[in-house]
């Protein structure tokens, strides 16, 4: 079991198994099943709505790239530190091995693409997170280039808005991937104290050192629709009190009720809300 | 002593608690506060204003209990969002009158639950990082016991990171890591080993800058030397400009792990 099944309420993985069953055939590519309303989509249906379900508006997971695509005007995007790549500093067994499946799974080098782009005219600094990448767990390499993209921002008077999806603190780097809890937070302190703004977008799953960092950091906190977002995992929670959690706990939609979001956005509205809320900050439109 | 050894003697009912080592530092000179002025006050957290020799100090620790009774007061340890809020408080506090601040960890970690989810663990423990990162005052921690993951770190973020020669830090506990990886928590002893989350290991890695002995109780010369200690790092970090001290720890943690 890898690290995003295990922060999985235990009722969703059943249901999950039990579906898989029961599959009929369908042509990997051209069909895709929602696994909250059971309808079958076309994949370039869903593509077209932004991954989400037609039906049911189920969020689908999107890649890092993808999310890059939606979120900043065409073409805007440019990389930052994409050459930075994490090695196995503690000489932790079966590592390199893990570094290695998370680079073919993602076709990144890391767990967090950071970079400058136009989003809406507003020039901002990216910060998306990637969850093919052993599940966008936080090593020192993606503690490092998000501090990195502050520091740019805070230089440039820039805003940042970060995508997060996170199993939490990598640990096979050891209290090395704790450590950047600190530093993230201590460049998002800096941007904040120069006046800049700094919006989170909270997406499906946000947990662990990443939650209990820069994610909850925001001036302006969004999550999106039915997306998970908790310090410690239902599971692990589970185990420590021996008890059943409510079926919506730890939901996006609770955690908004319990005040900790600000926000919670469709993906397919989500840009429009965040260029409008540049602009109420005053960021400025980049001249042609 | 294995790694292993060092976790099983870090989590000893046995070791010195957080309330010992004020007692044997502060005596009569503590004076304890309460609360964080929000919600409650979480017991796993014990927090005043206190003199060491001639200064003024504000001490925070987390404390496990002394005995069954008391450890069921406090959470073993566990802080709930509301205790890392009381240590905010007084931490803002201390930077208002230009106190420092001593912090005691000892925790096998923030409490999983449901009502510390609900009032925003994370969020309690990310803005402790944010603002201690930036606190023109001087901090510094000192690891007594176990030091788990974010529930450690949201007490140290400090100028400098001492620890007890049989204390630990870990990103997460060895029988959790090894039930993660290998499926089989009985595996921890393996793990405890790959974590490097020993006292020397981590001096090893920069991550702490000073390696204690450990007094024992009643030592009053140990308490003695440690209170020197302690005063001559707070002598000189109070003789640093605010700003530039912050500017210190944030560059403290920007080395760790940097890549260029």
């Amino acid at each position: 079991m890898d690290l995003f099944t295990f922060i999985k309420p235990k009722n969703e993985l059943e249901q999950s198994d039990s579906t898989e069953v029961k599959k009929p055939y369908v042509p990997d590519e051209m069909w895709s099943k929602c696994p909250e309303c059971g309808t079958m989509l076309l994949t370039t249906d869903i593509e077209e709505n932004l991954n989400v379900c037609s039906k049911c508006n189920h969020h689908f997971h999107i890649s890092a790239r993808r999310r890059i695509e939606i979120t900043a005007d065409k073409d805007s995007f440019v990389e930052m530190d994409e050459e930075l790549e994490s090695e196995n500093i503690i000489d932790f067994p079966g590592y390199e091995e893990k570094l290695e499946k998370g680079r073919a799974k993602s076709g990144e080098k890391e767990s967090v693409i950071c970079g400058t782009c136009t989003i809406g005219g507003i020039k901002t600094v990216l910060v998306v997170m990637n969850a093919d990448f052993m599940m966008g767990s936080m090593g020192t390499v993606t503690g490092d280039k998000i501090t990195r993209a502050f520091e740019f921002a805070t230089e440039n008077c820039l805003p940042v808005i970060a995508f997060t999806v996170s199993g939490g603190a990598r640990m096979q780097e050891g209290i090395l991937s704790l450590m950047q809890m600190a530093k993230t937070s201590g460049a998002v302190k800096r941007h904040s104290d120069a006046g800049l703004l700094y919006i989170t977008v909270l997406t499906d799953p946000t947990t662990g050192g990443v939650t209990a960092s820069f994610a909850m950091e925001g001036d302006i906190i969004i999550a999106e629709p039915k997306a998970l977002i908790a310090f410690a995992g239902p599971r692990v929670i589970e185990q420590t009190i021996r008890q059943k959690l409510p079926r919506d706990f730890q939901t996006a939609e609770f955690v908004l009720q319990k005040g900790f979001v600000d926000k919670v956005v469709d993906r397919r509205t989500l840009r429009n809300t965040l260029i409008k809320l540049l602009k109420i900050h005053n960021c400025q439109e980049v001249e042609a | 002593m294995s790694a292993y050894d060092k976790v099983q003697a870090a989590r000893s009912t046995q070791k010195l608690t957080s309330v010992d080592y004020i007692n044997n530092l502060f005596g009569e000179n503590f004076i304890e506060l309460h609360g964080d002025r929000n919600f409650s006050d979480d017991k796993a957290v014990v927090g005043g204003v206190g003199m060491l020799n001639n200064m003024p100090v504000t001490v925070i620790g987390l404390e496990k209990g002394r005995n069954t009774h008391e450890r069921m007061e406090r959470n073993f340890g566990a802080a709930h969002p509301e205790g890392y809020r009381k240590a905010l408080r007084l931490m803002k506090q201390a930077e208002k009158f230009r106190r420092p601040v001593l912090c005691f960890v000892d925790t096998s970690g923030a409490f999983c639950g449901i009502g510390a989810e609900e009032r925003g663990q994370g969020h309690a423990i990310a803005t402790n990082l944010m603002e201690m990162m930036a606190l023109k005052t001087p901090v510094l921690s000192i690891f007594i016991g176990e030091g788990g993951s974010g529930g450690a770190i949201a007490l140290a973020v400090a100028d400098e990171v001492w620890m007890m020669e049989n204390a630990v830090y870990s990103v997460i506990s060895p029988e959790g890591c090894a039930s993660i990886l290998w499926k089989d928590s009985s595996k921890a002893p393996e793990a405890a080993e790959c974590l490097k989350m020993t006292a020397k290991d981590l001096f090893d890695l920069g991550v702490v800058e000073r390696i204690l002995r450990e007094p024992k109780a009643g030592d009053g010369k140990m308490f003695e030397s440690l209170k020197l200690l302690i005063c001559r790092t707070f002598e000189k970090n109070l003789a640093i400009d605010g700003e530039r001290l912050a500017e210190l720890r944030y560059n403290r943690f920007r080395k760790i792990g940097r890549k260029k």
